[in-house]
């Protein structure tokens, strides 16, 4: 971080927390992702990503800390900052009476710059009809028409609420595409929150994982892998001593046999170990799907006797 | 060679990459000297990101796999050792480990994995034209 200039920082948080009523949503969220870079935001639902988002867009005042684009602080973005920023809410609100042609038409009214050519070839690569009437189209060709116009402006930043909801293989390869040849020119940069963990795995640098409302990983994906041991063993050992091991993430437990995701193990970790009597039978680095899957399933309190999630700070 | 990759795998996308790019020299399908798809154009294929291919690359730059000229891209390279004695042992070692392994979890005995072994060796063996070491 401090090697960076501001610059180079395109959205950035400092102990952003946000309450609903006495609920708190968001709690003490601090990220710094750097420009040209893709990142993934994920986490299950409710857990706080599009509250973070629309703080971060400026549309929700935090209740503490702050937030910024580009080192302006979120609550005082500009129209003309505000410009350079294509975002698409989850659902795609478009008018069912319009044609897609129209959609284009009367957007491209508002703004001062319009791309008529990135329009066509993005809906080109979502297999939508110019003529066709919105009303008519499928989920993904929506998304595809919401991306089409978002893409329009000439922004810089991209922030995507959800883009691949509901969307088919086909208008999801067709997202990816968009995204990847957005951030192709090296200073755009894109924040996406999704559930799609393979698609994040293809085309993310890096991710940011909120569990219920606190962000516990900020890093590049191969940062966080290469950290990440997943351990097998089998043990009687109540669940409560295993909690004592060092860097636990998540213990997911069939019969006997334990799946541990530990974070940085080390000696101590082996220490722990050996000291509850379990011997490692293996020992690899984790996969992707099982790194989130360990973070993710820490919201459902499925191993509630690990005390404290070990995070990942932010990392290049 | 058209490489093949899987996400939500238990390796990840930059070391399917690699290990493919690296069976398919071993297995003489690409020769010394032939150029690779540069990085843009390999992730524009496989629909991922850029920095993905570049590390597949880098690490088969580092074992000695491939060689990059600069400002001209990804070629193979001859044949050659970058690491130690010691170090091509640990490595090994490392890979035979994980075959153990899984082949205590599967049920095979030792028996039965060198004979596949000594098998599918002679198979890769075979399909290079001619030995290149």
């Amino acid at each position: 971080m401090s090697t960076q200039s501001a610059q180079d920082i395109a959205f950035s948080a400092s102990g952003l927390t946000r309450y609903f009523g006495n609920k708190p949503i968001v709690q003490q969220c601090s990220f710094s992702i750097p420009r040209g870079t893709v990142t993934g935001l994920l986490g299950l639902n409710g857990t706080g990503k599009t509250t973070t988002i629309r703080m971060l867009m400026g549309f929700l005042p935090p209740t503490r800390g702050s937030s910024a684009i580009l080192g302006v602080d979120s609550q005082s973005l500009t129209a003309a900052d505000r410009n350079r920023i294509g975002y698409t809410v989850e659902g795609h609100f478009l008018y069912n009476w319009m044609r897609v042609e129209e959609c284009e038409r009367f957007q491209s009214g508002t703004f001062a710059k319009w791309n008529g050519k990135q329009f066509r070839e993005t809906i080109e690569r979502f297999g939508i009809q110019s003529k066709s009437r919105i009303s008519h189209l499928s989920r993904g060709q929506r998304a595809g028409v919401s991306l089409a116009l978002t893409l329009c402006t000439f922004p810089e930043f991209l922030v995507l609420d959800d883009p691949a909801l509901g969307l088919d293989p086909v208008s999801r390869q067709a997202l990816n595409e968009t995204i990847l040849e957005f951030v192709e020119s090296g200073d755009r940069t894109v924040l996406l929150s999704s559930h799609l963990l393979d698609d994040i795995e293809r085309i993310a640098d890096r991710i940011l994982v909120m569990v219920d409302g606190r962000l516990v990983v900020d890093s590049t994906i191969e940062n966080l892998l290469s950290r990440l041991s997943t351990c097998t063993l089998e043990t009687d050992e109540d669940t409560t001593q295993l909690g004592a091991i060092p860097g636990l993430v998540h213990a997911r437990r069939i019969g006997r046999r334990w799946t541990l995701s530990i974070l940085d193990m080390n000696a101590e970790s082996d220490a722990a170990l050996s000291r509850l009597g379990c011997q490692a039978l293996d020992r690899t680095p984790s996969a992707f799907n099982d790194a989130m899957m360990a973070y993710l399933s820490r919201s459902r309190g499925s191993s509630s006797f690990i005390s404290k999630t070990p995070s990942v700070p932010s990392s290049r | 060679m058209q490489i093949r990759i899987v996400a939500g795998s238990n390796a990840a996308i930059y070391k399917q990459i690699a290990d493919q790019i690296s069976r398919s020299v071993a297995a003489g399908e690409l020769e010394v000297g032939k150029m690779l798809p540069s990085v843009r154009q390999l992730a524009r294929e496989l629909v991922i990101n850029p920095n993905t291919v570049a590390k597949a690359y880098a690490d088969l730059v580092q074992s000695g796999i491939v060689e990059t000229q600069a400002g001209k891209g990804f070629y193979v390279a001859k044949r050659r050792q970058v690491y130690t004695k010691s170090e091509r042992m640990r490595r090994m070692d490392e890979s035979i480990q994980s075959l153990i392994n899984q082949s205590l979890t599967l049920g095979f005995s030792a028996e039965e994995v060198l004979h596949r072994v000594r098998e599918l060796f002679g198979k890769v063996l075979r399909s290079v034209p001619e030995s290149s070491s």
